[in-house]
């Protein structure tokens, strides 16, 4: 089912415009926000800025391995994360959990030249820290601006701190909704839209999704959401200001300066694997896999298809190019058109994985959760396996891209593989 | 939205913040003049503030975000100031919100990081991180945890030796992280010796002050091969004495927000009228080396019902302690009658002290009542139905019954 459009503000844009395109859209946006700095090559969110998962800048290595072969650095991290790094400017930023109740937050600062850790932070956990052993509490990916970070963690806690490390505020949003929490942890990234951060806290009691003021940590709004545990990741969508919370129920497309629910997807959705998209076009893990494309006007949101076969496992699908790309719970990469869902081409590849894909120039990175990356050339007919690289480490962590380098994170180490 | 933030901002300055609502282009205009006029005067407010001032803004931020704009300039401002707000800061997290500890901390690290960059190393004259009241702050134990681990954490920078200095003494320690540092150096100490005798003194010593499941694990594993068994619940302080009753009905999980007799009134010789007829309370004692009280065996039809578990902690005095239950069921927790915590959560999970409820317990008697509820499902993983509870003060740290 699904519920018309309430508000006409889907504007969308299509990320796979020409560079020149992109570049006019860039200046354009630099002179509306002068003070924040957008450059091309940040990654600021789970999955990229964009939420796409894919890169446009230059190709990171085919070729790596445990040994330092294309390892530009690799550094040390003092607790465990699931959560990406971001990368803003020359900065890497990561969180980590540590000691045995995972109730100590770090956030660190590094130099993505050197690896040189600029400042590193550690805040108390307000909320729930404990987790099922293979999470923990640093699951959620941190979001920034471009100005200002925001670190989540699975306890609730929500950090704001400058690009310098100075905190701005802090939010333990446990405290104020004490049965907002999930026994087995939760892992949701939160996005930035705006002035606004969004955080999915839903679970099986007390479920709620958030809007806060980045600038202050207010509550701009709440909206109360399905009583079901939930692993998913909001989506920003192309207008940059419109956000899809995927849950059992389906999806909600909701306005991210007012938390008013635009139009409802009531098929039911996933509660794992996050919904992606292309330009306009979204792609929802329901049943399967279903293409949706909302619309300018008050019409519904057309269903362009759905296909059971393009089931995802753990992993977000990515889509590049007129391609839809999910790694199944068995470990095949399964290839589809964005037009119909038609079942292209498959690939064994040795799962299982907890990382979702990314792409960077026509090749698929996806990283098993024995620390082995495959790198998968999408530029043919049929896809084919380049390279198996392996760090030898457990990587549940998606990886991140920028300036052609690769970031990859284990409970240990994060790892930053660039050509030489 | 920039707007919205803006207002509430200078709301503490400007005469009209509605001027900010709905702005028309002339609105835009007079919005721009006013924080043009207002804003450098806010901040000088805040760079003229006390110390005192800018951190009573921070411990006044309240739940949903209230007191925020006030408190994130007041954040800002602290943390711009010298080293000799450090201790002024360590101060000010006793008493403080775990929240506002945190705000506090933050403008702590960002000064000490600082500091310690600047190349300003342990200076009394206040020029630099001061050390030596640093250690004091860490020794004082009648302070609280975080802000003597904060002192640690920094001193530990300037002074490499502090953790052969004073870990060891921390042992005993109120903290549970000194008291883990501690226990850590005993199980390596033991690991490096080769000496029999020696090993099972680090290790008894060890467990003397473990509460971590991990590390307790980690002792009672040695002292058990060295023919040395240890009474896990008692260490861990888990309550083995209970009355039970039940099943009650739990059809569509609707039962956990019923009330049923046991929650009005506890007579325990007198029975009620449960799920599949009369039922009445039966005493039921755990011998599970962890606590655990499984309901499968006492009520078979388990499915879709909830049951009651009620016991009686006396406590040597009153004063705060905490309740740490595990259980993979829904549940709620009166303390002598009064609900401090219920959580309608199945099968999520089920971990050492999954849950920490803070309560207050009075000198002698305190009657502990639970409910605890089991769903519909079918799946092998879901078919548990127990609890644990332990009683611990604010670290973990047992505190057994008195006798």
């Amino acid at each position: 089912m699904i519920r018309p459009l309430t508000r006409a503000n889907i504007s969308p844009v299509n990320p796979l415009l020409p560079v020149g395109w992109l570049s006019a859209g860039l200046i354009l946006a630099l002179g509306i926000h002068a003070n924040h700095r957008l450059l091309a090559e940040d990654w600021r969110q789970f999955r990229g800025s964009s939420s796409t998962g894919i890169s446009r800048s230059a190709a990171p290595p085919v070729e790596f391995d445990s040994s330092g072969k294309n390892v530009a650095w690799k550094v040390d991290l003092p607790g465990r994360g699931l959560s990406s790094p971001i990368i803003i400017d020359d900065r890497v930023v990561v969180t980590a959990s540590s000691g045995p109740r995972q109730d100590n937050l770090h956030i660190l600062c590094l130099k993505a030249s050197t690896g040189e850790l600029l400042w590193e932070r550690r805040f108390l956990a307000t909320g729930r820290s404990l987790t099922h052993p293979k999470t923990c509490n640093a699951a959620p990916t941190p979001a920034s601006d471009g100005e200002k970070i925001f670190a989540f963690f699975s306890s609730n806690d929500v950090i704001c701190l400058e690009l310098s490390g100075q905190l701005l505020w802090m939010r333990g949003l446990t405290l104020d909704y004490p049965n907002a929490s999930n026994s087995l942890g939760m892992s949701s990234s939160p996005v930035v839209a705006g002035d606004a951060l969004v955080t999915q806290v839903e679970n099986d009691s007390e479920s709620l999704t958030t809007g806060l003021n980045t600038s202050t940590g207010e509550t701009l709004w709440k909206l109360d959401r399905p009583r079901r545990a939930n692993w998913t990741s909001p989506l920003l969508l192309a207008d940059g200001q419109t956000v899809l919370l995927q849950s059992s129920k389906g999806a909600d497309a909701v306005d991210a300066r007012t938390g008013n629910v635009l139009w409802s997807f009531g098929e039911g959705a996933a509660t794992i694997p996050s919904s992606t998209r292309e330009g306009e076009t979204i792609f929802i893990p329901s049943n399967g896999l279903v293409a949706l494309r909302p619309a300018n006007s008050n019409s519904p949101p057309e269903k362009l298809w759905q296909e059971n076969k393009l089931k995802p496992g753990t992993a977000t699908p990515v889509v590049a190019e007129g391609k839809v790309y999910c790694l199944s719970g068995a470990g095949v990469l399964l290839c589809a058109n964005v037009e119909k869902g038609e079942l292209l081409w498959q690939l064994r590849v040795e799962g299982p994985f907890s990382a979702s894909p990314v792409i960077a120039d026509r090749k698929l990175y996806c990283v098993n959760e024995s620390g082995k990356c495959f790198v998968v050339d999408l530029s043919g007919s049929k896809g084919s396996i380049l390279s198996e690289n392996s760090l030898d480490e457990t990587m549940l962590a998606t990886p991140s891209l920028s300036d052609g380098a690769l970031y990859l994170r284990s409970d240990a180490h994060l790892w930053k593989i660039a050509t030489p | 939205m920039v707007s919205q933030a803006q207002s509430q901002f200078c709301s503490r300055t400007a005469s009209q913040p509605g001027n900010f609502i709905n702005p028309s282009i002339h609105r835009i205009g007079l919005t721009l003049a006013a924080l043009l006029l207002f804003t450098p005067l806010t901040w000088a407010n805040d760079k003229t503030a006390s110390l005192s001032d800018l951190v009573a803004r921070i411990k006044s931020i309240g739940l949903k975000g209230e007191g925020y704009p006030a408190a994130v300039a007041a954040q800002k401002e602290l943390s711009s100031q010298g080293p000799e707000a450090l201790l002024p800061l360590l101060d000010a997290m006793e008493g403080a919100s775990p929240l506002a500890v945190n705000w506090l901390a933050g403008a702590f690290e960002t000064i000490a990081d600082r500091s310690l960059r600047a190349g300003a190393l342990s200076q009394e004259s206040g020029a630099g991180i001061p050390a030596v009241a640093f250690e004091k702050v860490v020794l004082d134990r009648t302070r609280s945890a975080t802000p003597r681990l904060l002192a640690f954490e920094w001193l530990v920078k300037v002074d490499p030796t502090t953790k052969d200095r004073l870990i060891p003494g921390m042992l005993g320690d109120p903290s549970a992280d000194f008291r883990r540092l501690a226990v850590a150096r005993l199980i390596a100490a033991a690991d490096a010796s080769k000496d029999d005798a020696e090993q099972l003194d680090f290790w008894k010593k060890g467990l003397s002050g473990a509460t971590d499941e991990d590390q307790v694990k980690v002792l009672v594993d040695h002292l058990k091969e060295a023919g040395v068994t240890v009474d896990l619940a008692r260490h861990f302080g888990y309550l083995l004495e209970w009355n039970l009753i039940g099943p009650f009905d739990n059809s569509e999980r609707e039962g956990f927000a019923k009330t049923y007799p046991p929650e009005a009134s506890r007579d325990l010789a007198v029975p009620v009228q449960g799920r599949e007829g009369e039922v009445k309370w039966e005493p039921f004692t755990s011998t599970d080396t962890m606590g655990e009280v499984n309901l499968i065996p006492v009520f078979k039809n388990y499915r879709d019902s909830l049951a009651y578990a009620v016991t009686n902690y006396k406590a040597a005095k009153a004063g705060p302690a905490q309740i740490r239950l595990t259980t993979p069921n829904a549940w709620k927790v009166w303390v002598n009658g009064k609900l401090v915590f219920a959580r309608d959560e199945y099968h999520r999970g089920s971990m050492f002290d999954q849950y920490v409820i803070p309560v207050t317990f009075q000198e002698g008697n305190n009657e502990i009542l639970l409910k605890i509820c089991q769903n519909e499902q079918t799946e092998d993983w879901a078919q548990k139905w127990l609890f644990k509870v332990r009683i611990t003060d604010s670290s973990g740290k047992a505190i057994l019954p008195a006798e």
